[in-house]
């Protein structure tokens, strides 16, 4: 189907992927990332929570999870930078009739391993994981996750009951991670056959047992690929580290303002650094003192330090979500998200000064970012 | 006579582009209107009801005029020269 406009950007440009509450849009520069070209948008009216830039294979796909209000959502797929877009004509993630579940959104996109082009793996909700080993054309449910005994006592978040992260491990294929809202993170150490809860040490703020086996609210995780086992979690109520892929955490909220927050992302080059958006609290759901900042840790947590050049420091009634915190992984590494209020925020400089992108866009609720021809897909 | 279903403009892509299209009048109900459909046109059908067959929330379906919610849903009686139509809720933001 064509999109209204196309971006053609060459090797060594930057894109961003950008899914709203309206439609998606890409954003694309050359490596200085000083000017942005916008495109789109593409899927008018459709909310997009999850994109992901598969450059595998030889590829330069853009996958993108789209939800129609009216007729339900689908993946999909383009292969020329938005010009066209595969437009499926059946629902091409579906749950099996037996589940007595139906696809209500598309959360996570995450190509699979360097080693395995083909494999694609998608989070939903409801919370479950798919996958494709056709680059993202056919996905089938992860059975040993659809059929958990614990499913029954999953719990929807404020964000309906997702699967919205998936971490990998690039040198074992039989071990991964995900988070659900609110169910918490589960690992898989069989290649999805079987899965444990893994949140010793994570407290459950909403209930009445905080530190229960499952029922975590976990907004993100993330890890390194040089350092598979080590997690960063960004939990409703709390930020963690875990050093053993999730068998224990540590609280790491030392020096953020709050430990509330949606959004996390690691640094492309340096698994000790990871960035965060603090936000004020669970009622509120906006940055601390109305004053928007991005947090970095260059310790793996054991300080802090705010990121405020470029942003807005007075009135900054922002929030960013869980998947809108995105790097480019450039050689210096860029960082961008995207806020609530449709706001687009760029750094060149690791997050040292900021300058806004966009600032009418729709809400935004992801943001991804990749180099062309850097020939991995960032988170 | 073959019983006829009103597509609205965003489903027609998945039709072969036609507003309308028949299915056999021995349907009988709804349910067997969409079932038919579905043979010939499954990217329709999957817009219309999830992978469980149930209407999807937002989608109202109509037989001659009446919504089939305030009737029998999938089991609502259609008749020969009956209009099923299908159209997109009033609803958004």
């Amino acid at each position: 189907m064509p999109a209204d406009r196309s971006a053609s950007p060459s090797e060594g440009d930057v894109v961003l992927l950008v899914g709203t509450m309206k439609g998606a849009f890409l954003f694309s520069s050359d490596g200085g990332r000083g000017e942005w070209r916008i495109d789109g948008p593409y899927f008018r009216g459709m909310a997009v929570y999850a994109m992901a830039m598969d450059q595998r294979g030889g590829r330069r796909r853009i996958l993108a999870g789209s939800q129609s209000m009216h007729w339900g959502a689908v993946v999909q797929s383009s292969d020329d930078f938005g010009a066209t877009w595969s437009a499926p004509d059946r629902q091409n993630v579906r749950f099996p009739e037996d589940s007595g579940l139906a696809l209500t959104n598309v959360w996570q996109l995450r190509p699979g391993r360097a080693d395995e082009p083909d494999t694609v793996y998608c989070g939903v909700e409801p919370a479950a994981l798919f996958q494709s080993r056709d680059a993202g054309e056919t996905w089938s449910p992860v059975d040993g996750l659809l059929n958990h005994e614990h499913r029954p006592r999953w719990q929807p978040g404020g964000g309906g009951l997702c699967l919205h992260t998936i971490v990998l491990d690039p040198a074992n294929p039989e071990r991964m991670g995900v988070a659900i809202s609110t169910g918490g993170f589960y690992r898989t150490d069989d290649g999805g056959r079987s899965w444990r809860a893994r949140n010793v040490g994570v407290r459950a703020e909403f209930l009445p047992d905080k530190h229960p086996e499952f029922g975590q609210c976990v907004h993100k995780v993330v890890n390194h690929p040089s350092r598979p086992e080590r997690l960063f979690l960004q939990n409703h109520w709390g930020l963690y580290r875990s050093d053993d892929w999730g068998d224990s955490w540590v609280d790491i909220a030392n020096g953020v303002p709050s430990d509330f927050g949606f959004a996390m992302e690691m640094h492309p080059n340096d698994p000790d650094t990871v960035y965060i958006v603090p936000i004020d609290s669970d009622q509120f759901r906006i940055v601390p003192d109305a004053r928007l900042r991005v947090y970095r840790t260059r310790d793996a947590g054991a300080s802090w330090q705010a990121l405020e050049g470029g942003l807005p420091q007075q009135d900054a009634y922002e929030c960013v979500l869980r998947d809108a915190l995105a790097t480019d992984g450039h050689a210096t590494a860029g960082f961008y998200f995207g806020t609530r209020s449709g706001k687009l925020f760029g750094s060149a400089d690791e997050g040292e000064t900021w300058r806004e992108i966009s600032g009418a866009l729709p809400p935004i609720v992801c943001v991804k970012a990749a180099v062309i021809g850097a020939g991995t897909a960032n988170s | 006579m073959p019983i006829t279903i009103a597509l609205p403009g965003a489903l027609q892509p998945y039709a072969g582009g036609r507003p309308e299209v028949t299915v056999d009048a021995r349907c009988g109900t709804v349910g067997d209107v969409l079932g038919a459909l579905a043979g010939r046109y499954a990217g329709v059908v999957d817009r219309v009801m999830d992978e469980q067959g149930r209407v999807r929330q937002h989608v109202n379906v109509f037989v001659d005029g009446d919504n089939i919610r305030f009737l029998d849903g999938l089991g609502t009686l259609v008749g020969q020269g009956s209009t099923v139509t299908i159209v997109p809720a009033v609803s958004g933001g």
